[in-house]
């Protein structure tokens, strides 16, 4: 390897020196956080992808999730700029993202500065360090970049400088275009992962290009490898226990777009939108080949309006959006409540309200979903809770609309969107897919709204049908489709689409909870936060608390039981991510503290005196987090007994 | 005979009266324009044998809205300004279908402006009607964007303030437009051989259609009902040939190549005399549901395979 000039001695950073071997620690760890981050176009996400990729092959849990800047280009060596991953891996499986990193790998310090300056990384977190700015012509950044080192070491960090650029210059003409396979083969290295596995990624992710790239990149990631091997002084085990059944490895917007595909869906109208468009841009390359198409519509609302005279001939079609675009369509999803018309609305969640923080995560819109559109306009709502679900949840969600006539709203949002985790690989039923269009002709006598007195269920007569003839309307219609304005018609008409919910509420089982069904605190949470919450709870049961939780993935209807689960706790508390005042706030007292969606929800619905604990800081909640602040409440119900 | 020429000749067969389409009995106002083209559009059906159960009239929200529930087919009575996008979203999915669009002024002008522009570059097969009577009537007399200058309504008490837009010379400035035509009310032979020309082009077929609105601006098309003269009748033999009853009368006629655009749309800018006929036609710009594929039938086996072939790429096999 080629000589690296030696580095002023500093009491927490590594020494260089050729020499081929240190003594190395070994370490075996239960999980550990790992961020890599670069500038735009580096390629640091590519290596975290890869990276997760690998473990997940290994055997190790895992779970990643980008993090994006929120230009395209930022510019280079911002604090703003960091694009990248951030990678868990354990040796069990892994719900969430974690909490502080325990090592960070950064190509600038900049990009750097950003992940500690928002709190990112633990104390005392191993940094591993491009080293070329130190010596850059500008002595500017050499300076910035000698200020953020002196400042990291000062502050405890353990930071090792690597020759990422001198050592890949070695290898390839642009190190700039490596460097991401070189720290890939230092990160295989530190955490003892199977060079062959690495070997066959690189293959992969590169199969489509000259075999000469894969020889380069493997040359670099070796490259990587040994440099570790040669120059840290310290290594990693993380148990793997091999999977028996294939594991697929997707993100959450994947998994949505798999999720169409799935379930027989033919026909998603969408309208460009963060974090919801890469669901409808790898739907668009995949669609077709199984006969569906995705139409790029003008705006919002002409999407939904699209997708709703779609489904309106016969087949449940999807409009995917986010946030402001949900805002936009909502008389059109009026229309579709009010006639009756299927149709599954995709919306990942980030924040709001207006523009809000376009690729941050958020769960604001829960009772937007719900109560939206003008006029009672009930809509089944669901929220998926893990990766898995993303997927599932769109062949329920397509199945739902057209057994019961209703929009189905499935509530993603942008922490699940960009997360990747491994889960079984689906193995794909007929029964998924959605029946042919029914073109029989429609009986003598049978009326288009003929609303069941029970249930209020009614069959659909669609164009093609002869004798089926009628005009659907949003008007206020009778069971002929006719327009009506009489006061007894009205009230039928809102009655049998209000009956439609409680129709499903009467198929749905009851929640799972996850530990006891009894005991101090009970934990309640809807959608991305799952894995967080879950892990928390698992660590305070741990430790002898008396607390459980429960995960909703129907928030409209709700589940049937969540009264009885709720009432076998001293106290309930959600935990969500979206606006709740703080009771502590000066102005705040019971007649005004505004609590968070689902805390409202449930005490409205069980008069349960439900408390929330809520985050809105634009990144997934942690499980730390989620931890300390149990803990707390448990501490204080424990005390007061 | 064999079972298929049985189903030919039963096909062949197959005609219908005017009252297989009539729906509901219109509660349009006495003398409104919507009532002549409501006759026109189930005199088209009859005449081309459009089965009821395979048609389809999309409409918005205004008067000329309402038309789909006097007919007897399939209707869709949906919201404000956004018929097109919904009927585009039909027709995407059920090309088999023939579809209408029934839209006002304020539906196609106003609220709904940005889909009429896009819809005219989807070029997806369909007829879309503009009912312009230049006023809002279903909320009572208010200025719509064809409005004349100056015109006194609910909400312009001393005159509206700006220039009328053209429907037909931003539909003309719109890329892929491929029919566009205009049609009075009131004279109802004209208004149905421009219709079903329209029906018969494969596109997107643009036809507005002056109306009358006698309840809220009684006098604004009196000048031209009036007066024959002041209106100008396009002729070609790609065209409308005007017959020889309606010469006697119309006898200010102009022959125009519909394959002209910019002739055209120099027609298209004279709003007096008024032209009537087909101002544009262009059999060859493709339609937006066939550069799509839509319509193919779709099987079980596609979708695992398509749903297969993706999971492979993401599966991390049991080593």
């Amino acid at each position: 390897m080629n000589a690296v000039t030696p580095l002023p001695a500093r009491a927490n950073a590594a020494r260089m020196g050729s020499a081929a071997t240190v003594a190395k620690h070994l370490q075996t760890l239960d999980q550990h956080v790992i961020e890599i981050m670069s500038d735009s176009g580096e390629g640091a996400q590519k290596c975290g992808q890869s990276f997760g990729s690998i473990a997940a092959r290994t055997g190790n849990g895992v779970w990643t999730v980008e993090i994006i800047p929120a230009e395209i280009q930022p510019p280079a060596r911002s604090v703003a700029g960091a694009s990248g991953n951030r990678i868990r891996i354990g040796s069990h499986q892994i719900t969430n993202g974690g909490d502080e990193a325990d090592i960070a790998v950064a190509f600038n310090e900049q990009v750097l500065l950003g992940r500690v300056n928002a709190g990112e990384l633990k104390p005392g977190c191993i940094v591993l360090l491009e080293n070329m700015w130190a010596e850059h012509d500008d002595a500017k950044i050499a300076g910035q970049y000698a200020e953020t080192r002196d400042r990291l070491v000062a502050e405890g960090y353990r930071v090792y400088e690597v020759p990422m650029e001198t050592e890949c210059r070695a290898l390839v003409p642009d190190p700039r275009k490596g460097k991401n396979m070189f720290v890939l083969g230092m990160l295989c290295n530190i955490y003892s992962l199977d060079m062959n596995l690495a070997r066959d990624q690189i293959a992969f992710i590169f199969g489509k290009k000259d075999a000469k790239v894969i020889s380069s990149n493997v040359a670099l990631l070796e490259a990587g490898w040994q440099w570790a091997e040669s120059n840290l002084d310290f290594k990693y085990r993380v148990p793997a226990v091999k999977a028996t059944a294939p594991q697929v490895v997707i993100n959450g917007n994947t998994a949505i777009a798999l999720g169409v595909l799935a379930s027989g869906m033919d026909i998603c109208a969408m309208y460009p939108i963060t974090p919801a468009t890469s669901a409808s841009h790898y739907l668009s390359d995949v669609f077709e080949r199984a006969g569906g198409i995705v139409h790029q519509a003008e705006d919002e609302i002409a999407a939904c309006a699209f997708a709703i005279g779609a489904s309106y001939t016969g087949r449940v079609a999807v409009t995917i959006t986010s946030g402001p675009g949900y805002s936009l369509k909502q008389e059109g999803l009026g229309l579709a409540v009010m006639a009756e018309i299927p149709l599954v609305v995709v919306n990942v969640q980030r924040g709001g309200p207006s523009t809000g923080q376009p690729t941050k995560v958020e769960q604001g819109d829960l009772l937007t979903v719900m109560f939206g559109s003008h006029g009672d306009a009930p809509k089944v709502v669901m929220a998926p809770g893990t990766i898995e679900d993303c997927f599932y949840s769109m062949i329920t969600a397509r199945r739902l609309a057209e057994t019961f006539n209703m929009v189905v709203v499935v509530l993603s949002d942008a922490s699940l969107a960009t997360a990747q985790q491994p889960f079984p690989r689906p193995v794909f039923s007929t029964e998924w897919l959605a029946p042919p269009v029914d073109q029989n002709p429609v009986p003598d006598g049978a009326k288009p709204y003929d609303w069941d007195p029970v249930t209020g269920l009614s069959r659909r007569f669609v164009p093609g049908q002869p004798n089926g003839m009628h005009t659907l309307t949003g008007l206020a219609h009778d069971r002929n489709s006719r327009v009506a304005y009489d006061p007894e018609i009205n009230e039928q008409g809102m009655r049998a689409r209000s009956m439609k919910l409680a129709t499903l509420q009467k198929t749905l089982t009851p929640p799972p909870v996850f530990g006891d069904r009894e005991g101090e605190l009970l934990v309640v949470g809807w959608g991305g936060t799952r894995g967080a919450i879950e892990e928390a709870v698992a660590r305070l049961r741990g430790e002898g608390h008396r607390v459980s939780s429960t995960h909703l993935t129907f928030l409209q209807p709700m589940q049937p039981g969540i009264g009885e689960i709720l009432r076998g706790f001293r106290q309930v508390i959600t935990v969500e991510g979206n606006w709740a005042d703080d009771p502590n706030d000066p102005l705040i007292d019971e007649s005004n503290r505004r609590y968070s969606a689902l805390a409202m929800l449930l005490r409205a619905r069980y008069l349960v005196d439900v408390d929330c604990w809520t985050e809105v800081r634009g990144r997934p909640i942690k499980p730390g987090t989620v931890y300390a602040e149990l803990r707390g409440r448990l501490a204080h119900l424990e005390t007061s007994r | 005979m064999s079972a298929a020429t049985l189903c030919l000749h039963h096909f062949a067969e197959e005609s219908y009266a005017l009252e297989d389409y009539q729906g509901g009995v219109p509660r349009w106002c006495k003398g409104c324009g919507d009532n002549a083209i409501l006759a026109a559009m189930q005199r088209l059906c009859r005449d081309e044998r459009l089965r009821p159960e395979k048609t389809v009239f999309v409409s918005g929200i205004g008067c000329s809205s309402r038309l789909p529930h006097y007919m007897r087919t399939y209707g869709f009575h949906g919201i404000h300004g956004r018929a097109l996008p919904i009927a585009e979203g039909i027709k995407l999915a059920r090309p088999d279908l023939h579809v209408f669009v029934n839209t006002g002024d304020g539906d196609c002008c106003s609220i709904g402006a940005a889909h009429w522009i896009h819809a005219i570059r989807y070029n997806m097969n369909m007829t879309v009607l503009l009912h312009d009577n230049h006023i809002y009537g279903l909320t009572k007399k208010q200025a719509s964007p064809t409005s004349p200058i100056g015109t006194k309504s609910n909400t312009t008490p001393r005159g509206s303030y700006l220039d009328a837009l053209s429907p037909l010379t931003v539909t003309l400035g719109v890329q892929n437009v491929s029919f566009v035509a205009q049609a009075v009310d009131w004279i109802p032979e004209s208004l149905f051989q421009i219709l079903t020309a329209a029906y018969r082009h494969r596109g997107f077929s643009f036809v507005r259609i002056l109306q009358r609105c006698p309840e809220f601006v009684g006098n604004m098309f009196e000048p031209w009902v009036h007066d024959p003269q002041r209106m100008l009748m396009l002729t070609h033999a790609d065209g409308i040939r005007v017959s020889p009853a309606l010469q006697k009368i119309y006898r200010n006629q102009l022959p125009h190549d519909p394959a002209d655009i910019n002739r055209a749309r120099e027609i298209a800018s004279s709003e007096d005399p008024i032209p009537v006929g087909i101002l544009y036609r262009n059999p060859q710009v493709p339609c937006y549901e066939d550069l799509r594929g839509a319509g193919k039938l779709r099987t079980a086996a596609q979708v695992h395979g398509a749903l297969d072939a993706e999971l492979d790429k993401f599966t991390v096999w049991p080593q």
